[in-house]
């Protein structure tokens, strides 16, 4: 059975004015335990939603999300959440205490939660850097005590919410290539989300391309079965599968534009 | 101790033992303020003896001559323990108040909800105006004083705390949920502490506000204080009498001010602070 089930799913948000913003519409996917998922799609297309509801932050509309056969109905220590930014870590912490934090709020005592911190710090490759606050560091590290944090409260499954985004293209390769040096370590299941694709095929063992919104849904899922030295930009097989994957959000982009086309013929 | 500080210090040994003059010394050390408060006093002198040559516009070290007999004899000191501890006593009162309902305005939209009227209403009507009131209400003595720094504190610090608990990024929160941290647990440990720099920067506003108070309240109706001092003062026409009162309100003032700024950055540095 998959560890994670996401079936018929369907999200709709209700506007200040009262319209009705249907974000997402069945939408069903498998993640198996230990599996590396990549949730690829255009910008504004509802891969954020369902990461949310995943992570138990908010409900779905419709339909039914599972984690190892029960119903998600609230946030948990079981699934650790990256997110995009840096606004989630704690200010007033230092990087150590930043990464104990849910330790600490699941009473684990000082000695072994600072002893497991001080590991996970060091598995993130920032040795040292314990007794700095997130002000002094930088976005990469920044990232890298987010990553710790999580995978220090030893959670089934991490969910990702484009967690390299906004890093420059450097330190965001060297991310990509310890995220999944980690993720081979330690063999947590993964929901990536992203927008990139080359970056989507680097990482995943499946992608699942979305629909343009609104109410979108899973237009198709790609295996991604290369070899960790195949994660090349230069090798034949990767390219074969980001062409296969640049067509299915060419075809996307492509409806999204003839839509916005057609919404404003209609305004004119 | 935070970084700042500690940054802070360094540059202040430094540009001490720093050959010659550089003006990155005075942005970081206390030249700047040495400089800034002595020229304060040349120019009032100038003004004074130069410019308007009256009685009724003491030069500095007149002034100065005046604060020495009055601490000599005890008198200023009393009027400034006597204001000083009204103060401490309200704005204490009125921070103990105000910051555990500004927690709960900020964190349950219904409490903000049936509490804002309040808040919205009474912060229109100045402290000031509520002296006689307070008067008719609670006599000449401590009470009315006291009631009146709690009331100019406490809406202040409800509005900046309850202002500090919305700015909580969500991701803060919701990060917490989803590490195992109960309800409670994301109170404290996370919108409490993330809120810490808005209540003080609001207690520190509160202050400034309470010096006002104290005066006008003190002119109005009192037997001893700082705002009594200048009042007697205006009856005798003691002219230097009222300026040694203005000048101790200003230095009180600044001092008190400079010990919430150390504060600020001591405990709450590594807060990000807004001060």
């Amino acid at each position: 059975m998959a560890l994670v089930s996401l079936r018929n799913v369907g999200k709709t948000y209700r506007s200040l004015q009262g319209d009705d913003y249907v974000a997402v519409e069945d939408f069903n996917i498998e993640i198996e335990a230990g599996e590396f998922f990549c949730l690829l799609g255009t910008s504004g297309c509802g891969k954020t939603t369902v990461l949310t509801m995943l992570a138990g932050f908010e409900q779905p509309t419709t339909g039914r999300i599972e984690i190892d056969g029960r119903i998600i109905e609230a946030p948990g220590a079981d699934r650790g959440v990256v997110f995009q930014g840096d606004d989630s870590l704690y200010e007033w912490l230092t990087a150590v205490e930043n990464i104990e934090f849910g330790l600490r709020m699941r009473g684990i005592e000082r000695k072994e939660r600072r002893d497991r911190a001080l590991h996970y710090l060091e598995l993130v490759g920032l040795k040292g850097q314990e007794n700095k606050h997130p002000s002094e560091l930088s976005g990469g590290m920044k990232q890298r005590i987010q990553i710790a944090r999580v995978l220090a409260n030893e959670p089934r499954m991490l969910l990702m919410d484009e967690p390299f985004a906004a890093l420059d293209a450097q330190t965001r390769l060297s991310m990509q290539s310890e995220l999944l040096k980690i993720q081979a370590s330690t063999n947590k299941s993964v929901l990536f989300i992203t927008h990139d694709i080359d970056e989507a095929v680097t990482l995943a063992d499946r992608i699942g391309v979305m629909r343009a919104g609104p109410a979108s849904s899973i237009k198709g899922i790609v295996d991604v079965d290369l070899a960790q030295d195949e994660r090349e930009r230069t090798n034949d097989r990767f390219l074969d599968i980001y062409k296969t994957v640049y067509g299915m959000i060419r075809e996307e982009v492509g409806i999204a534009m003839s839509r916005q086309e057609k919404a404003a013929g209609q305004g004119a | 101790m935070s970084k700042a500080i500690s940054l802070r210090r360094q540059g202040t040994v430094k540009s001490a033992g720093a050959p010659g003059w550089n003006p990155l010394s005075i942005s970081r050390g206390y030249g700047g303020y040495l400089i800034g408060f002595a020229s304060l006093f040349v120019i009032w002198h100038l003004a004074a003896v130069y410019l308007v040559g009256s009685a009724l516009f003491p030069p500095p070290g007149q002034v100065l001559a005046k604060a020495g007999v009055l601490i000599w004899s005890g008198v200023l000191l009393e009027h400034i323990a006597v204001s000083l501890r009204r103060i401490l006593i309200g704005f204490f009162l009125g921070s103990l108040a105000g910051i555990p309902i500004g927690l709960a305005m900020g964190s349950f939209p219904a409490v903000r909800k049936i509490l804002e009227p309040y808040t919205e209403f009474f912060r229109f009507i100045p402290a000031v105006a509520m002296i006689t009131v307070a008067v008719i209400w609670f006599g000449i003595g401590e009470e009315s004083k006291i009631f009146l720094i709690i009331y100019t504190t406490i809406f202040i610090v409800i509005l900046n705390t309850a202002a500090g608990v919305g700015a909580i990024a969500k991701n803060k929160t919701r990060a917490a949920r989803s590490l195992g941290a109960s309800s409670f647990q994301v109170f404290r440990y996370v919108a409490l502490p993330a809120t810490v720099p808005y209540i003080l920067t609001g207690m520190r506003l509160a202050m400034a506000n309470s010096f006002v108070t104290i005066v006008a309240a003190e002119l109005v109706a009192a037997n001893e204080g700082l705002g009594k001092m200048l009042w007697d003062s205006r009856l005798y026409m003691l002219v230097d009498d009222i300026f040694v009162a203005l000048v101790s309100l200003g230095l009180l003032g600044f001092v008190i001010d400079r010990l919430f700024r150390w504060a600020i950055f001591a405990f709450a540095g590594r807060y990000s602070p807004v001060a």
